[in-house]
């Protein structure tokens, strides 16, 4: 068991991407923010990222705000029985006291609904998150290819 | 009294008498209770359609007879397991190299509404040029989505947009319209190359 700990642990500091970008407000940390390019004619899109809070009171993620959408959501994707099943979390998404929370495909996820002006690979997207305590939180998401399955590495 | 009595013997008889022709003849046996394999199981899925192409053409079942097939079903208002399929399956789709061009492959709207064939054709460039989009009206969607067993529900949202739960499994069929197995989704890229090279080469 604590060699596949370390193991992953390795692997991961290996495998680790470069970070587009970390933000800080407060006790919460936002680890690399990251989209896909949409394919043409596509409307809307997910972002992923990791919030971290490192303060004694839990935290709710509200909303997302972005000039690149009619409307920023956030969305829990499951998957049962071969079936995908998508949810706006209409009370917002906690990221507890002391602990994270991973928006990641697959999962937990901000939307951006109504997109008129699809995203493109290398291109940053404004945004602004919104929680209950730490209130507005601007960031950028790093656009990375059409499918990809995990933060795109920065390129310098 | 004694009519009725005879009335009913004859019944019998007759019934027995077709009963156990029904049970020695195939043919008849198979008309009557349906051919072996035609219950409710997963060798039922699939079936007749009518549908258009991305490129405005009507097609049916019967353009994708003759080269075994992967269906897969989405809507192009999907943020995330849609997208990477369609970029797993172009990736798959160069890993068999000329093997490709023995494959049919569709994307099969569940949200008719919104995905006219224009949008799907614009949509699915992102994916190479191998993948046909599949759309029509609401009806004839219906009708593909029963034959293939998939699951689909449109959920109201409170801003009075909608998105849709679907079935995400990459329907494998053969050249004889057979149902021959999925690709679940998230499956490893060399088992689902696997099972495309197995239904390539007819196995």
């Amino acid at each position: 068991m604590r060699i596949i700990a370390a193991t992953c642990l390795a692997l991961s500091l290996f495998a680790a991407p470069a970070v587009a970008g970390d933000y800080t407000s407060g006790s919460l940390t936002i680890e690399n923010p990251w989209t896909r390019a949409m394919p043409p004619g596509a409307k809307v899109g997910g972002g992923f990222m990791v919030i971290t809070n490192s303060g004694d009171a839990a935290d709710t993620l509200v909303a997302l705000k972005t000039p690149r959408a009619d409307r920023g959501e956030i969305h829990e994707m499951t998957m049962a029985e071969g079936v995908m099943k998508m949810r706006e979390l209409e009370a917002g998404l906690e990221v507890p006291a002391g602990g994270s929370v991973e928006l990641k495909p697959g999962s937990y996820h901000v939307m951006f609904m109504g997109v008129t002006d699809g995203f493109k690979e290398g291109e940053t997207i404004e945004g602004t998150l919104v929680f209950q305590n730490a209130g507005e939180v601007p960031i950028a998401f790093t656009v990375g290819p059409v499918g990809g399955k995990m933060a795109p590495m920065k390129h310098d | 009294m004694r009519a009725i009595r005879w009335i009913a013997w004859i019944l019998v008889v007759l019934v027995a008498g077709t009963t156990m022709a029904v049970l020695v003849s195939d043919d008849i046996r198979d008309a009557v209770l349906g051919k072996p394999g035609q219950g409710t199981g997963i060798a039922d899925i699939g079936g007749p359609f009518q549908l258009v192409d991305h490129t405005g053409k009507p097609v049916t079942e019967k353009d994708f007879l003759g080269k075994p097939s992967a269906f897969f079903f989405g809507f192009t208002h999907c943020p995330d397991v849609c997208p990477t399929t369609l970029y797993e399956m172009s990736t798959w789709l160069d890993e068999l190299g000329p093997d490709a061009d023995k494959l049919n492959v569709a994307f099969v709207t569940v949200d008719p509404e919104r995905d006219t064939p224009e949008l799907m054709n614009n949509y699915l460039s992102a994916f190479g040029d191998r993948i046909t989009g599949l759309s029509g009206t609401p009806e004839q969607v219906s009708q593909i989505v029963k034959e293939f067993k998939v699951y689909r529900r449109k959920v109201e949202q409170e801003d009075g947009e909608y998105v849709m739960d679907h079935t995400a499994n990459v329907y494998l069929m053969d050249a004889g319209g057979k149902f021959a197995g999925t690709i679940a989704y998230g499956e490893a890229d060399d088992i689902a190359l696997g099972k495309l090279k197995r239904l390539v080469a007819g196995g």
